[in-house]
């Protein structure tokens, strides 16, 4: 039990997947200027990386690792995860409207989410079974998430001083990301 | 090796495209193809300022028939044609709107704490309210303008929003972002239908006119030079100014901040000014209509309340017609008012203006006789507005009040106007204190009599305007205070010849904070009258609205003759009857009549186009007390202006032409730069008057 534990707080906090592993910077940075917005497309990253540690864990154990094809691992993976978000995008149009109309362009947008894939490989390198590899895609999707609404919090509030012109925008939202990157440190100590 | 991965990668790729070609047969959702037609005819802004997520949901929304082929606030006429095209519908237009700040405080607000927070208007709001003593008042940070997608707004020099009218697409996005309500987004329609609130940037002044002209306003436009702008200003509230420019009281000067400093500005000589100038331009400047709606709408009565109804119905869209029993409009204006106060041709003028803009006139119709409620639902009307005014004259509760010789002062004077030439003899008596009396006193005295005003208390209690009171002394009305009408006295042919009056003095106030007059026992006195005029009172003649002026009355009346309705909508107990005026009111200004004729319209037009008569809780109804302090420091005195006279002398006595005269271009100017431009805490100081009056606005 305290091994789950550890994994969940570590996979949320000490590795976290953008702050510490630097993993999914663009959407980091690009959807993280409106709380709302970040807690979707948070959302979103989390429902789609357990999705695709899932099937990517199947496919490594069950097609790449028993034909010998392991070095396949990434361009494999890459296939797998867009077909699984086209999929999952016209399950939700149909099956959950709503659902699919909050999420709106953030679905597409996860097609090229070097996080999720960077979650689905690490559940590989690290040798995680696959109960451990969904319970771990899901701990680093709320991390992702976590970091997003924070960074959110800071730049709505960025938003409205006076900051110098070269300053707004992305730039001052790398600075924050490396300042809150550094700040994620502490949590090295907890483990 | 090549060859085994070039297979896998291929049979993983081709199983996930069978997977997905199967699950998009099971999974399809159908789409109206017109969605994709629309979204690629419109821009692509995703801007959101229609309403929907972007410009698909928007599309979605327009094939849904959730919203008008001319949603996008971004696209032009065009577009709207090709999306309307698509959908197989006729453009319906959208009035033009516009985002406008009301607020006029900008720096001169005072602070009411200095503020070092988020240069926001939202997170310094979040703080005690911000750091403006104005509760309503523009904050001045700019949230709006950062609001703004189309770069429509900057910050003018004041610390005041500027919108550019060329840019703005009314997206209402600076609407959202203030949280102080500075700005709103609205149109012809929207500006005439609304109410004052407490959160609007109201001075003393447009607080107190039964109208809610934004008096402000029309004054800086005089200032300006922009003379044509002031009278559509004042249109917007009050279509009859060149009458009220003339015998309106002035309810709003009384409030005016300016008495604090020196005397209150000579608002309605400003508004005369304007009038005057389009009056003698001979051409009504062209006033704006909805599209036509197409519903009939019925109003009764054609005074002021009846007119002002009409007009805002007709600005709306509505198709008004006006049924009076007269042989002209105007009510009370006409009949009531002599000409040597408000000339008939100018009043001519005035109300020809209003009925061009397409409302009909139905002259000599009297209601209950030549058509009642029921013809008129029956003929289409969908509304009917009742303004039948207050046109019976209240007795003197004085033995031998009935006699040849005694005739009521609305009764005089509406015979006159028919020019039914009253007999008025040499000996006058008027019984009375308000302007009713005093016109019949000095219509008299142009007909060659001798006048004398009886009046129960003294010339300070009078209600009647100051300067008409002083018109008449000047005009030789002799006054007799202190006395009351006792009983009149006729000859053998029952004609009256005395009357008898009873002296009085003063006793303990009444409710109306007046002392009241009592009787002096034993002071019974004479004197003699070839005509008395009793112009104590007038109330409504609700005998038309019976059958044949007798049985049950449809409508719920007071014990003062006056029909009951909603104060708030004017909807009497019959849906869809609505009414406004003396009739609602009892005897009252004309101003008021014209400002609830426009409550009414509104309320009409609610009614006709949706299932509910919004009122707004924040409706401003009484005074805002904390706008009303008496200290204004760092003003210069000025001097007000005089209204000239046109004519002295005999000339004055003896003929109806018009006796006051309006400013001249110089005057206005000078008068409009004596107005403090005030908000609801702020005023425009004079930056070197000496600074020791200032105190605390908002103390
Ligand atoms: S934000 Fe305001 S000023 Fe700018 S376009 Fe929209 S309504 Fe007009
Ligand atoms: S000074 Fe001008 S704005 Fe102020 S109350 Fe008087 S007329 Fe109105």
């Amino acid at each position: 039990m305290q091994e789950y534990f550890l994994l969940f707080i570590g996979a949320m906090f000490v590795n976290n997947i953008v702050l510490a592993q630097y993993l999914g910077n663009c959407p980091f940075i690009g959807t993280s200027k409106e709380t709302s917005v970040a807690v979707g497309m948070g959302g979103a990253v989390v429902f789609v990386a357990v999705m695709a540690t899932a099937i990517t864990w199947l496919v490594q154990r069950h097609v790449l690792v028993p034909f010998g094809l392991g070095y396949l691992q990434t361009l494999a993976f890459i296939l797998v995860i867009a077909s699984l978000v086209q999929f999952v995008e016209m399950f939700l149009k149909k099956m959950v409207p709503p659902l699919y109309k909050s999420l709106g362009i953030f679905l597409p947008l996860i097609t090229t989410n070097c996080a999720v894939m960077g979650i689905a490989l690490i559940c590989q390198r690290e040798e995680f079974g696959l109960f451990e590899s969904t319970m771990f895609a899901f701990a680093s999707g709320l991390g992702f998430m976590l970091a997003l609404v924070l960074l959110a919090g800071v730049r709505e509030r960025l938003a409205v001083r006076r900051l110098p012109m070269a300053m707004r925008g992305t730039p001052i939202g790398l600075i924050m990301a490396g300042l809150m990157s550094l700040a994620f440190f502490a949590f090295k100590g907890m483990i | 090796m090549i060859v085994t991965s070039g297979l896998t990668l291929f049979s993983i790729g081709l199983g996930a495209a069978a997977i997905l070609g199967v699950a998009s047969k099971l999974l399809y959702v159908k789409e109206d193809p017109r969605i994709g037609l629309i979204e690629d005819s419109l821009p692509g802004a995703n801007c959101g300022g229609c309403g929907y997520p972007g410009c698909s949901g928007a599309a979605a929304a327009i094939v849904a028939g959730k919203a008008p082929a001319s949603v996008c606030i971004v696209s032009d006429a065009e577009t709207a044609a090709v999306v309307a095209g698509i959908m197989g519908q006729e453009v319906i237009e959208r009035e033009p709107e516009l985002a406008v700040r009301d607020c006029s405080g900008g720096t001169r607000a005072e602070d009411a704490f200095h503020y070092e927070g988020a240069l926001d208007c939202r997170a310094a709001h979040l703080l005690y309210g911000g750091s403006k003593t104005c509760p309503e008042g523009c904050l001045g940070l700019g949230s709006c303008v950062r609001a703004c997608p189309f770069n429509a707004i900057h910050m003018g020099p004041a610390g005041l929003p500027v919108i550019d009218p060329d840019e703005c697409k009314a997206c209402g996005n600076c609407v959202d972002a203030c949280p102080r309500g500075v700005i709103t987004v609205s149109g012809m329609s929207a500006r005439l239908l609304h109410l004052n609130q407490t959160t609007d940037c109201l001075a003393p002044c447009r607080q107190k006119c039964p109208a809610q002209i934004n008096i402000p306003k029309y004054i800086e436009q005089i200032k300006a030079g922009d003379y044509d702008g002031a009278v559509m200003t004042i249109k917007e509230r009050n279509p009859l100014l060149v009458t009220c420019g003339r015998v309106c009281p002035r309810p709003c000067e009384t409030e005016c901040r300016r008495q604090y400093v020196d005397e209150t500005v000579g608002i309605n000589m400003l508004k005369r000014f304007v009038a005057d100038r389009e009056l003698r331009s001979g051409t009504h400047l062209p006033v704006a209509c909805a599209k036509d709606t197409g519903k009939k709408v019925a109003v009764v009565g054609g005074g002021p309340a009846g007119l002002s109804c009409a007009y805002f119905l007709r600005r709306l869209g509505h198709s008004p017609t006006i049924f009076d029993a007269m042989p002209a409009l105007g009510g009370q204006t006409r009949y009531g008012i002599p000409e040597y106060r408000l000339p008939k041709a100018d009043l001519d003028w005035e109300i020809q203006g209003i009925l061009d803009l397409g409302i009909d006139a139905r002259l000599n119709t009297s209601f209950g006789k030549d058509f009642t409620l029921e013809t008129l639902k029956a003929d289409g009307f969908e509304t009917i507005f009742l303004g039948i005014g207050a046109w019976q004259a209240s007795g003197m509760y004085a033995e031998g009040e009935d006699l040849d010789g005694v005739m009521g002062g609305i009764e005089f004077l509406t015979a006159h106007a028919l020019g039914q030439k009253p007999e008025t003899g040499d000996k006058v008596i008027v019984v009375g204190g308000g302007n009713t009396a005093i016109d019949a006193a000095r219509t008299c005295v142009r007909l060659g009599a001798e006048v004398t005003l009886m009046y129960r208390r003294t010339r300070n209690e009078m209600p009647a305007d100051m300067e008409e009171i002083v018109g008449a002394e000047d005009e030789g009305v002799k006054f007799k205070f202190l006395a009351a009408p006792a009983r009149v006295i006729g000859d053998e042919n029952g004609r009256a010849t005395h009357l008898e009056y009873y002296e009085m003095e003063l006793g303990e106030p009444d409710d109306s904070g007046r002392r009241r007059p009592v009787k002096k026992e034993g002071s019974e006195a004479r004197m003699e009258a070839s005509l008395i005029i009793p112009a104590i009172g007038q109330k409504p003649d609700l005998g038309c609205l019976y059958d044949d002026g007798e049985g049950e009355c449809p409508l719920e009346t007071t014990r003062w003759q006056t029909i009951v309705a909603d104060p708030d909508t004017f909807q009497t107990a019959i849906p869809g009857v609505f009414t406004a005026g003396d009739v609602y009111t009892g005897p009252d200004l004309v101003i008021s009549a014209i400002g609830d004729g426009r409550k009414a319209a509104r309320s009409m037009h609610y009614f006709m186009t949706q299932d509910h008569v919004p009122v707004p809780e924040t409706t401003q109804k009484g005074m805002i007390p904390y706008t009303l302090f008496k200290e204004i420091g760092q003003v210069e005195r000025k001097k007000r202006a005089v209204l000239p006279h046109l004519c002295h002398g005999d000339e004055r006595n003896c003929t109806f032409n018009e006796v006051e005269g309006s400013l001249s271009e110089a005057e206005a100017r000078a008068e409009a730069d004596r107005c403090l431009r005030c908000g609801l805490v702020c005023y425009d100081r004079d930056a070197d008057a000496p600074t020791d009056r200032i105190e605390n606005a908002n103390t």
